[in-house]
Order: C-alpha cells, then structure tokens, then sequence
C-alpha cells in the first residue's frame, strides 16, 4: 500500500483537527487503542515497553489456551482412530493393540497430556496416524501452496476491495455505487465450493481455458514453465477465492471512508483549493484506512487456515485439505497441531497488527 | 495537471510516480493476472511433446491421498492398487473368473491335513533393479511381518497364523501353519526386495520413498508428489506382457464433481465411485464410455441382538425385544429391497439375497422361495400380531414383556445412500407398528455406539474380497469383544451352528465345492437370524474417455470393475487408443486462444479505466 508513506510523514493530520476525530474515525479507532495497561502505570516503564509488553503478554496467554483447547476439544470428538483408519478391513487384534500403542492411545489421559504439552513447547508435533510421517514436515511440506493461494487471493481481494470501496464510498448513492455494492454482496454470499464448481464446468472443463484441479501437471519440465504451470493452475481458485471475499474489504473501505466524510478537515483540505481526487488521495483514504488494515492483518492470520472448501474444489494440496483428512479419522496430532497453527497465526497477525497500529496512526500511540 | 498540483504541495513531497495512481495499480494488477492465465501456451506443449516421445499415459482420478509408499504400513486403497501394479504376490486372480492363479509362484502343494505348504517360485521374475526374485525375498517379507510390529501393521493378519517360513531353496518357499488355513491362496502380501529393504531400521516408519521404487510388478512408482499426484512407469521386463501404457498417473481430486469434469475435459482417462446421477449424465457424454459392475460391498444393517462379551456378560442398552428372532424377521419382511434398489440407486443395484455379493458366483447364495423373507407387510404384521406384539392407541406396537417397540437407528451421514435408505426404512417400519428414531450420525458417533452396545439397529457394509474367510470370520462367537468395547465386528452375532460351519469351510481349503457348501450353509443362518441383514449390493459406476483407452479388463469378466480389482490387470493390460496423440496436441489451440482472450480483455480493462481516469480529473480541473 503506497498510500501508507502518505500517512508517514504525517501531512493528513496536521490539517484534521485532533478531537473531532472522536466522533468519526474514533469509532473504527481499534478497541484496545486506548488504555488496556489496566490503568496503573508502573513507575519508569516507558509508555512504549508497556504497551508492548502487554501485547506480547496477552498473544502469549492466548497461545496458551488455545493450545490446552485443542488437546481436549479433539479428544471430544466422537470415534476411535484405530477403528476409523482399519474400518473395513482384515485385520488382527493384535495389530489393534499395537497402532494403540504406536499412537499412544493405551495411555491415561493425564500422561498423553503430559507428552501432548512437552511435545507441543518442543515443537513436536507427533506423528500422524494415517501418513506415518511427523505432523511437522507434513504442515511445512502443504504451508507453501496454502501462503501461495490464500495470500494471493487475499491480497488481490484486498487491492480490489480498496479500490472499489473507495471509488464507492466517494460517490455514495451514484449509479456506480449502488452496481459496485450489489454485485460485491452477491458474490459475497455465494458458496465458494458452488462458485469454484461453476467456474469449472464453464472455463475448465467447457471452454478449457483453464485445467480443472491440481496444483500442477505432472511431469512438468524446467523451473519456469513449472512457475508458469503452477499460475496457470492458480487462476481458477484465485479467482473464486477473490470474487467471494473482496466484498468485505470493499464494505469496510466504503463505510469507513463515509465516516471520514463528513470531517472538518476535509472541507478546509477543499477550501484550500484542493482538488477532489487530492482530497480523497491524501486526506480521506489514510484515515479511512486504518479498520481496513486491521481486516487486512486478521485475514493475512486466517491466510495459513487456508481456504478449507475452495481447495477441496481444486484438490489444492494445501493445510485446508490436510485439516480435513484429518478430522475424518480423527488424526489427533494432525488437527491438534494445525489447531493450534492456525489459531496461532491469527494471534500473532494480531499481534502484528497492534504493533504497526501506532506507527499507521499518531493517535494510538498517546 | 501535473503544475496546478504543485502549487499547493509542500515542497519537500517526492514527486508522484506513475504507478502511485490508483487506476494504474488497477490496470497493472489485470496484466498480471492475464500474465498468470498466459501458461496455457506451455502446459499445452509439453503434454504434446510428452506424446511425441511415443508415451502414452493414462490417468486416473483417486478420491484418496497415498497414505503410505510402504506396503507394511499401506492401509487404503488407493495405496494398495498401487502396491499391487509395483509388486508381485505370491498368487494372483483370474481377471475373469477371480480364482487364484499362479503369481510369482507358479505352483504349490500342501501336506496332508494342510498345514505344510510348498511354493515354488518362478525363475524368470526379476526386481526392477535386475536383481532376481528368489524365494528367500518372499521368506524375509513374511518373517518380517510376523517378528516386527511395525511390519505387521497393514498385513499382519496374513501371518499371524504362522508357525514358520523358510526358504529351503532360491525357487522354494516352506510355510508351516499352527491352524488350516483357508487363505493360502490368497495372500494380498506384496513381496518387497530383500536386498533393498533388509537395512530398515523402523518399519513403522520407514516411507519407502527412494524412486524409482524397486518392484517386481507391471508398473514402477517412479514419483510422487504428496496430495497430488503419483506417477508410475512401465515395467518392460515384467514376467507376464508388459503394459501397453508407458506412463500412468494417479491424480488426487478429492472432489467427485470436479473429478467428473476433469473426465470431460480429457485430463484424466478414468474416474470411479460415480453416483447413478453421474453415469447418467456421463453417457450421454461424447468419447466417454460408463462401466457399470457388479458390486464387491454389500450394504445393510444390523441388529442388536443384546451385546455381550465372549464370556457371556451383556453390556449396552438394546432393546430387549430385539433378541427375539420373530420380530427380527419382521423387520426384514417389512423391507422393500426392490424399491431401495429403484429409489435410492436409480436400479444400478441389485436387491440382496445372501451375505456374499453376487458377482462372487462360487459363494453367493440365495434364499430359495420357501425360506425367503419376501417383502409382505400384511404377512410381518400377522407375525408380529400372533407373537403376542400388540399395537397401543398410537399404534406402535409393544412387546409381550411390555416394552414398546421404539427403535433407534444409527446412520453414517457421510454415505447419501444410507441416509436415502434410512429415511424407507422408517417409513416401511411405521406400517408394521414400530417406531424409529433416525440418527443420522458422523460414523465417529455411530462406531462408538456400536462398540458400547448402545444401538438397536446400525448401517454397515463390507468390502468381500474373493476369499470370504474375514468377512464371515467377523460373524463367528470368537469374534465378540472380550470386554466392552474392544469390538471389531459389526454385529454381536454367535452361533454354535455358523461356528462350527465356519471350522468347517476353513479345513476344506483344497475342495471348493465342500467349501463354498459350507459358505452357502452359514449364510443361510445369517438370513434366518435376521441379526445381519443385507439389503442390497450396488453397482460400481465407472467411466473412461474412449478416445485415450481403446480397451480395458474388467474383473470378473463379464459384468465386473476397473478400479480396485484383485490384481492389475485394468492397467496393466489397458490399451491406448490411436487417437490419443491428436487429442492432445488439440488442446493447443484453445489453451492460445484463450489465453489471447484474456490478455485482451484485461489490457483493455486496463486502457478503460486509465482513460476514464484522465476524463474525470479533466473534468474536475
């Protein structure tokens, strides 16, 4: 976003007038702007140091449940994986017994606790019942494809989502308007799985402009036509993914540049003679900005959940995939560990987040 | 433009550039994705240069990712049709009939009373590497399995009745048995190279990932990108004709839909587990011909018949009217198997008589007429009525010991068919005066209800292999759990009459007739007992495209499948069609022309916006 160098130097500021801020940007201002260090500041800790150490500390609480969640939440799902992974087949009660015990399974629930936390604070994540194989290297082997998926579409959806919501909220109630905000809502409620199907049957399998799954053909020769091979296989979900979830970048963009529209600063930017593009390039946008940036980050999180549907549509060999075989046995150390990856990413690009917040915005950082 | 903004911009500001204007980002962000769409030129090209290099591929669409490379560890299917085309058993079946015939041992002989068997090992097998196939590669598979856990996990139950194996010579394979065993013929142990696999040192973990992957079998795995694809190669010095495909793909599309249009847009040759709806559509489809087989599974549901263990302790809460057999006969009469077949399979069905699928013909079995449990919901009512089941003011019945008669039902909600015939059976159930509660379930839920005993009936559905042996095995008294939920059956079933027929077809190992009598006796018990009931056998829904594959073996031969066969025979013995190459290169074009269209429409995407862009800040000044 170039327009963030805009806000570095701080022009858009020193033209809007501090307080009135209050009533409009101040209710999309992040909630924990203000004051979370409970009040009592501790003599000789610079403002700074406490408030990120208040951050890390809360990241570092949050991380913690989660963990100690997910080695419960999955021990109540129902199902027994050793009958799940030998479900219709011959076997012996002794090879029974003897995948419990690989697993683990025959111990109490305390001691599998015990080993779940120890293996957690290593960084071992276990070996997974179905593929036999560190639930480690199966995470980094499938996070490439997820980053390469999820990330493109997020930051397309999110460029695109920018663009429209300012156009739209610009112009608000203008024929363009109303078309932008229609179409991006109705795509926004469209089943990605219907949508990544759809999309198939026309430009895929109908026109075949397009190949219909996979991430890649086999046998693809050479680094760059493997690169060009994998974009070539990246439109379709890409596009599903973008058309589906630009509307939310756009809707925040166009509400929140609403909020700004009616502020002071803009009619003494006008009355400086300022043209209306100016005013919108470098006084509205920045400070509409900010609660777009926040969705930006919590979704850049969610980016490493992948997009569990659209890459069962496309069979993108990804962690949303994986997270699903494992759920069906149920894998513990697969779901357990991804659990907690995933909630773990959320937090920490929250975390991000409130970290980059007080150099995007001068308020917060008083 | 650039002046005007000058005037009122602190004069310290960089000057803007170019790319800053939004519509710029907006007209550069469509080249890029024309750039990403711009590939299809290459993909394109190399799949017609693959074809000018004579090979021939075939692909198969697979609903599973390989769970393991290993045939130690390999537990699905899809990973064992795989070991199946890399590795050689000792025996194989017929593609037409399913009989055992001679794999890497071409014939074999049994002591008296069955426990000694000799193999003799054929000479001119090879493993992929050169090395030969010796019966000592055979001797270390089996003693493996049968000395190391990790080893036994996929195949354990193979051995476990072993005493010992030896290999008295390089073309000798000994096998001593503690027990007669009925499955001597029928080993599915993919045999692994010796010499390659000796300096294993975790077997439970070992992923055999080393490609070209040394195998004695038709084809060699020779890659394998993990959730997405293997690839094999043929094995030109295989012992029987080497394949006719050069090249054969596994391709991971976990959706059946997108599986589907994959088969028409010609990306893969094959796709199996169609549903009725599909192969409908499908046949209408040009250069796509539907097979449709008979089943290997059976699907129906269970009774409790009070759970217990093996020492006789119940456990559970079924309902008790349940262990009376004439309500469970009622049941079944109350059962139109002929309208699920229509309504829930769209006829690719066939309405179940005994345990044994029909395409198995040695074993199947079928009621004759005057023990048949034909659907007569007057006739169940009579029975239920002359039984002493009488019906309360809102006509669900209740038992002589004063229990009504409210059933529930477990179904999987991951099966559409079983849901489809969950909500007849509730139906056909109300007419004869019991009530059933639908609980349609994740099968984590109904498996845990099964093995706790707290279940009155339960779907299920068994895959039979040519040898019945494990699937009647499941049904013996031996087979109840020896405490309370440890249980591997689906049935708490016991029957000192099956049990002893069971004994029975196991010593008549080397006469098939003895044998399949014995089968079709047990099987008449389980009809009878109405504890295991079988509603109907589904058809397997398979398609190809005919302009890749000219011919494929089905198994059995007539009437039989493609994927999942017993042996490699669909690949092994599938041949190209002539019109592959140009159907290939035909690709080309189209991938040009639209990826010209694409470029095109987001330049002038691009050139729009930059222009209405200049016109409006025109206005504006």
């Amino acid at each position: 976003m170039d327009t963030s160098s805009d806000t570095g130097d701080g022009a858009p500021h020193r033209l809007g007038p501090g307080p009135p801020a209050e009533g409009g940007a101040g209710g999309a201002r992040p909630r924990r702007a203000g004051g979370t260090a409970g009040g009592a500041a501790r003599p000789g800790l610079h403002p700074a140091v406490r408030y990120l150490g208040g951050r890390v500390l809360t990241a570092l609480v949050s991380l913690f449940a989660v963990m100690v969640t997910s080695f419960f939440l999955f021990r109540v799902l129902p199902g027994d994986p050793v009958a799940a992974l030998t479900q219709g087949r011959s076997v012996t009660v002794e090879q029974l017994e003897a995948m419990r015990r690989d697993f683990g399974l025959d111990q109490p629930l305390p001691q599998q606790f015990l080993d779940y936390c120890l293996g957690m604070l290593t960084l071992d994540f276990g070996m997974s019942y179905q593929y036999r194989v560190p639930v480690a290297d199966l995470i980094v082997e499938r996070l490439g494809p997820t980053l390469l998926l999820a990330g493109t579409g997020t930051v397309i959806a999110a460029v695109l989502g920018l663009v429209l919501g300012t156009r739209a909220g610009w112009r608000r109630g203008s024929l363009m308007d109303r078309v932008d905000t229609g179409v991006a809502l109705t795509l926004w409620s469209v089943p990605s799985f219907w949508l990544g199907l759809l999309l198939i049957v026309l430009l895929a399998s109908g026109a075949g402009l397009f190949p219909t799954s996979g991430m890649s053909s086999p046998g693809a020769q050479g680094a760059f036509a493997a690169a060009l091979d994998t974009a070539h296989h990246m439109v379709l979900p890409v596009a599903t993914m973008v058309a589906v979830v630009y509307a939310q970048y756009m809707m925040i963009m166009r509400s929140s540049l609403l909020d700004e529209m009616g502020a002071d600063y803009l009619t003494t930017a006008r009355a400086k003679g300022l043209r209306d593009a100016l005013v919108l390039r470098r006084h509205a946008v920045p400070n509409a900005l900010l609660p777009t940036v926040t969705l930006i980050f919590l979704n850049l999180g969610r980016v490493v959940s992948g997009v569990i549907l659209i890459e069962t549509v496309f069979a993108w060999p990804g962690l949303g995939s994986l997270f699903y075989s494992g759920l069906r046995v149920p894998d513990l150390p697969i779901v357990q560990a991804l659990f907690v990856v995933f909630a773990g990413s959320v937090i920490l690009m929250n975390l991000l987040a409130d970290l980059v917040y007080p150099l995007l915005d001068p308020r917060v950082r008083t | 433009m650039a002046r005007q903004q000058d005037r009122f911009r602190p004069p310290s500001r960089p000057p803007k550039t170019l790319t800053n204007r939004p519509a710029v980002r907006t007209a550069s962000a469509l080249t890029a994705a024309a750039l990403a769409a711009a590939p299809g030129l290459t993909a394109a090209s190399s799949a017609s240069a693959d074809s000018e290099n004579g090979g021939a591929t075939l692909t198969v669409a697979a609903s599973q990712p390989v769970d393991s490379l290993s045939p130690f560890l390999a537990q699905r299917l899809i990973s064992t049709s795989i070991h199946r085309l890399a590795y050689d058993y000792l025996t194989n079946y017929d593609p037409e009939t399913n009989e055992p015939i001679p794999g890497l041992a071409e014939s074999w002989e049994t002591s008296e009373g069955g426990l000694t068997w000799t193999y003799t090992i054929r000479e001119d097998a090879t493993w992929s590497d050169g090395e030969p196939v010796t019966a000592e590669d055979a001797a270390w598979t089996y003693t493996t399995m049968m000395e190391d856990e990790g080893a036994a996990t996929a195949n354990g139950n193979f051995v476990a009745n072993f005493e010992s194996v030896e290999a008295v010579d390089a073309t000798t394979l000994r096998i001593e048995l503690e027990e007669p065993q009925a499955t001597m013929l029928a080993l599915d142990i993919p045999i692994v190279p010796e010499h390659i696999w000796k300096d294993v040192e975790d077997f439970s973990t070992f992923d055999n990932g080393d490609f070209p992957i040394v195998g004695s079998g038709p084809f060699v795995i020779t890659g394998h990108e993990p959730n997405q694809s293997i690839t094999l190669k043929a094995n030109e010095d295989y012992w029987r004709e080497p394949p006719k495909f050069d090249r054969l793909v596994f391709r991971y599309m976990p959706e059946q839909d997108a599986q589907v249009e994959a088969l028409r847009a010609g990306e893969v040759s094959f796709v199996g587990g169609l549903t009725p709806a599909q192969a409908d559509a499908l046949k209408e489809t040009e250069n796509v011909t539907v097979n449709t087989a008979d089943g290997k599974r059976f699907q129906g549901f269970t009774v409790n018949p009070g759970a217990r263990t093996r020492d006789g302790e119940g456990f559970g809460d079924g309902h008790p009217a349940l262990e009376d057999r004439v309500l469970r006969r009622a049941i079944m009469r109350a059962v139109d198997k002929d309208e699920i077949v229509e309504s829930v399979y769209g006829g690719y069905a066939q309405a179940a008589g005994g345990y044994i699928p029909a395409r198995y013909d040695t074993y199947h079995w079928t009621p004759g007429d005057s023990r048949r449990l034909s659907f007569d919901p007057e006739a169940a009512n009579r029975m239920l009525d002359e039984a002493g089941y009488e019906r309360g003011d809102d006509g669900v019945r209740v038992s002589p010991a004063g229990d009504r008669l409210k059933l529930r039902m477990h179904v999987h909600n991951d099966r559409p068919d079983y849901v489809a015939m969950g909500k007849l059976l509730v139906e056909r159930l109300a007419d004869i005066g019991i009530e059933v509660v639908n609980r349609t379930v994740d099968p984590g839920v109904l498996s845990d209800a099964l093995y706790s005993g707290e279940y009155d009936l339960i779907f299920t559905g068994w895959t039979v292999n040519p040898d019945p042996d494990y699937v009647l095995g499941i049904h013996t008294c031996g087979a109840l759990p020896e405490e309370p939920g440890t249980m591997r059956s689906d049935s708490y079933f016991c029957d000192r009459d099956y049990d002893r027929l069971y004994e029975k077809q196991l010593a008549a190992y080397d006469d098939r007739g003895a044998r399949a009598e014995a089968v079709a006796e047990m099987q008449r018990i389980l009809y009878e007992q109405a504890v295991v009931n079988v509603l109907t056998y589904a058809d397997t829904l398979e398609a190809y495209r005919s302009d890749q594959i000219a011919s494929i073996q089905v198994q059995p031969d007539p009437g039989g499948n493609i994927w999942g066969q017993d042996g490699h025979w669909s690949w092994s013995s599938a041949v190209p069609a002539d019109s592959r190459a140009s159907a290939a290169a035909g690709a080309s074009p189209w991938a040009m022309a639209g990826t010209g269209a694409a470029v095109l429409v987001a330049i002038g995407g691009g050139v729009y916006l930059l222009r209405r862009r200049a016109a409006t800040a025109e206005d504006r000044e």
